[in-house]
């Protein structure tokens, strides 16, 4: 290439990927903001009619189920954070000649098609399955106790298949501390818990930043957890978008409340960033 | 003191005693826990490797009746279960390649260059990754509908080859940002032009991270049902399949092949992580070589 066309180098290297998310992601965007301002159904054709009005319909109409999967979806990035926390402290300070391998194992239940997972915890967490009836038997539990089509079914079945998500950023900002530094600590404060509440956490903020964010986000809007474990009284809002799209045909309803649910999303993380503290996740 | 100093000196010292019981408990507090969460990790693809060699009466595979390997010989004469198999393989391979080209290129742009819009670029890379799948796949539904495209396997491995950008760009750009820029330095001024720069140094050294990424998105292709759900028509992946046959009872045959997957994938992370081990040795020798 000519020197003087150097410069546009990078922006060929950009140019075909960039493209692709263009025409495949923000495209699709702004056909589903236009479908959600439709009128009509799938048989007589849909027109454009400005219809603002399907966003506060949406809203009103499927309150609960929004509510409930940002209740759910907090409820599991809060479970993910304390059980995966641990983990990966684990893993990066005591984890040694081990922790490739630890790490690999953390991430092994990947391999296996998130439906396959799910369905397995639905034999396991069955009524008479290992765990209850196990439970039943010793009499820990009532023979009448049911688990499955519960909201801690589905918050159980989410908080399983997201842990991982959370343990890997966790794990690479703790693996990303000097020793040293809080051994300094231990040296100068009183005790294990103020070095760690002083030194590691704060150290380790941007990991919890990065794991919240992928575990929430892809929590409030999962719909195969609460499908296969769950009733009609957990139906998530990713259920009632699927449902309305390729059950019923209802795309300017669909559509308005994915914008919802994204609009919500979006908000959820800037209040979030805000509350942690944006300057010190760009430092990590 | 006098006398507690003569005492000391008379008696022998204590053998160095162990830990008080509290200190060692609360040691392995943290292991023990690693270890169980490992293994609360593991228990539904145990559940699901046990139920493979079920010898499940009737459609339900959901209690233990009695062990077998015949499933692993059955599923193959299965063409309801195999066919979802093969559109998934063939869409992820398709997929993770082009995703995997594509993610390069942009991780490259993102890192060796300077450029005007590289700061926004470089977070907005992260948009997809932040978007709910459900409203990704529920977009691309509502463009094919607009356009009255026929929806299909072409359909599915678009929409995989989007998701999958910018895994791949993130993951290849860790890598790249890793490594030492001397290197390729070295090479120019001895007299390699950029191209061999790029091939001889360059990429070698970004390989590690562009298979990771590769498998990364193989692994999220294989794996995906929500955005396929949307695209997909009357194409079935195999995702897709389970699920659908979970409403009356999963056969053995889908442990088995989740279990070869499981396994096949595996294999391939652990063949993955000792390559990168190796090159990563390499790596450090030829740093060590070039001072």
């Amino acid at each position: 290439m000519p020197r003087r066309l150097r410069w546009l180098t990078p922006y060929l290297f950009l140019l075909p990927g960039g493209l692709w998310l263009a025409l495949f992601f923000v495209v699709p965007m702004l056909v589903m903001a236009s479908v959600s301002l439709q009128e009509g159904s799938l048989g007589r054709g849909f027109t454009m009619t400005w219809n603002f009005g399907v966003y506060p319909e949406v809203i009103s109409t499927y309150s609960p189920q929004f509510v409930r999967s940002i209740i759910y979806a907090f409820t599991v990035t809060l479970a993910t954070l304390l059980l995966g926390y641990p983990i990966a402290y684990t893993i990066a300070f005591r984890g040694g000649r081990f922790k490739n391998i630890l790490l690999l194992l953390v991430i092994a239940p990947f391999f296996t098609a998130f439906i396959i997972r799910t369905l397995s915890w639905k034999l396991i967490l069955a009524d008479n399955g290992f765990l209850l009836g196990t439970l039943k038997d010793i009499g820990l539990l009532s023979p009448g106790e049911h688990v499955l089509a519960t909201p801690l079914a589905v918050v159980s079945g989410l908080t399983y298949n997201f842990l991982p998500f959370m343990v890997l950023p966790l794990y690479v900002s703790l693996e990303k501390i000097d020793p040293h530094l809080v051994e300094a600590a231990t040296d100068l404060y009183a005790n294990r818990l103020h070095a760690f509440l002083r030194v590691t956490l704060p150290l380790s903020m941007p990991g919890v930043f990065a794991g919240s964010l992928l575990v929430f986000i892809p929590a409030v809007g999962d719909f195969i957890n609460a499908a296969i474990l769950g009733s009609r009284d957990t139906t998530m809002i990713g259920n009632v978008i699927q449902r309305l799209f390729l059950a019923t045909n209802a795309y300017p309803e669909a559509s308005a409340l994915g914008f919802v649910l994204m609009a919500a999303v979006l908000v959820l993380v800037a209040i979030y960033a805000k509350v942690v503290g944006a300057k010190e996740l760009t430092a990590g | 003191m006098t006398v507690l100093a003569t005492a000391d000196t008379a008696t022998p010292l204590p053998p160095l005693r162990r830990p008080p019981l509290a200190v060692r408990v609360g040691r392995s507090i943290l292991p023990v826990y690693t270890a169980l969460a490992v293994m609360y990790l593991f228990l539904p693809i145990i559940v699901m490797i046990a139920f493979s060699f079920n010898d499940p009466r009737g459609r339900q595979n959901i209690t233990w009746q009695g062990f077998t390997i015949q499933n692993y010989f059955d599923v193959w004469s299965r063409p309801d279960i195999t066919g979802p198999m093969l559109n998934s393989l063939v869409v992820a391979l398709l997929g993770t390649i082009v995703a995997t080209t594509l993610g390069t290129l942009i991780g490259l742009a993102l890192t060796r260059y300077e450029f005007r819009g590289q700061g926004p670029l470089n977070l907005l890379i992260y948009v997809p990754m932040a978007t709910p799948e459900v409203i990704m796949g529920a977009s691309l539904l509502s463009l094919w509908v607009a356009v009255g495209a026929q929806r299909g396997l072409a359909t599915i491995i678009i929409a995989h080859i989007m998701f999958n950008i910018s895994y791949v760009v993130v993951t290849v750009r860790a890598r790249i940002a890793g490594f030492n820029r001397s290197l390729e330095e070295a090479a120019m001024d001895l007299g390699a032009d950029e191209w061999t720069t790029f091939r001889k140094v360059t990429l070698p050294l970004i390989f590690p991270g562009i298979m990771a990424a590769a498998l990364l998105a193989f692994a999220l292709s294989i794996d995906d049902y929500v955005i396929t759900s949307f695209v997909s028509g009357q194409t079935t992946t195999f995702p897709l399949w389970v699920y659908g046959a979970s409403r009356f009872g999963v056969p053995p045959e889908v442990n088995v092949l989740g279990t070869l997957i499981f396994v096949i994938a595996g294999l391939a992370i652990l063949a993955q992580l000792l390559w990168a081990r190796q090159s990563a040795a390499r790596g450090r020798a030829a740093m060590e070589v070039s001072g």
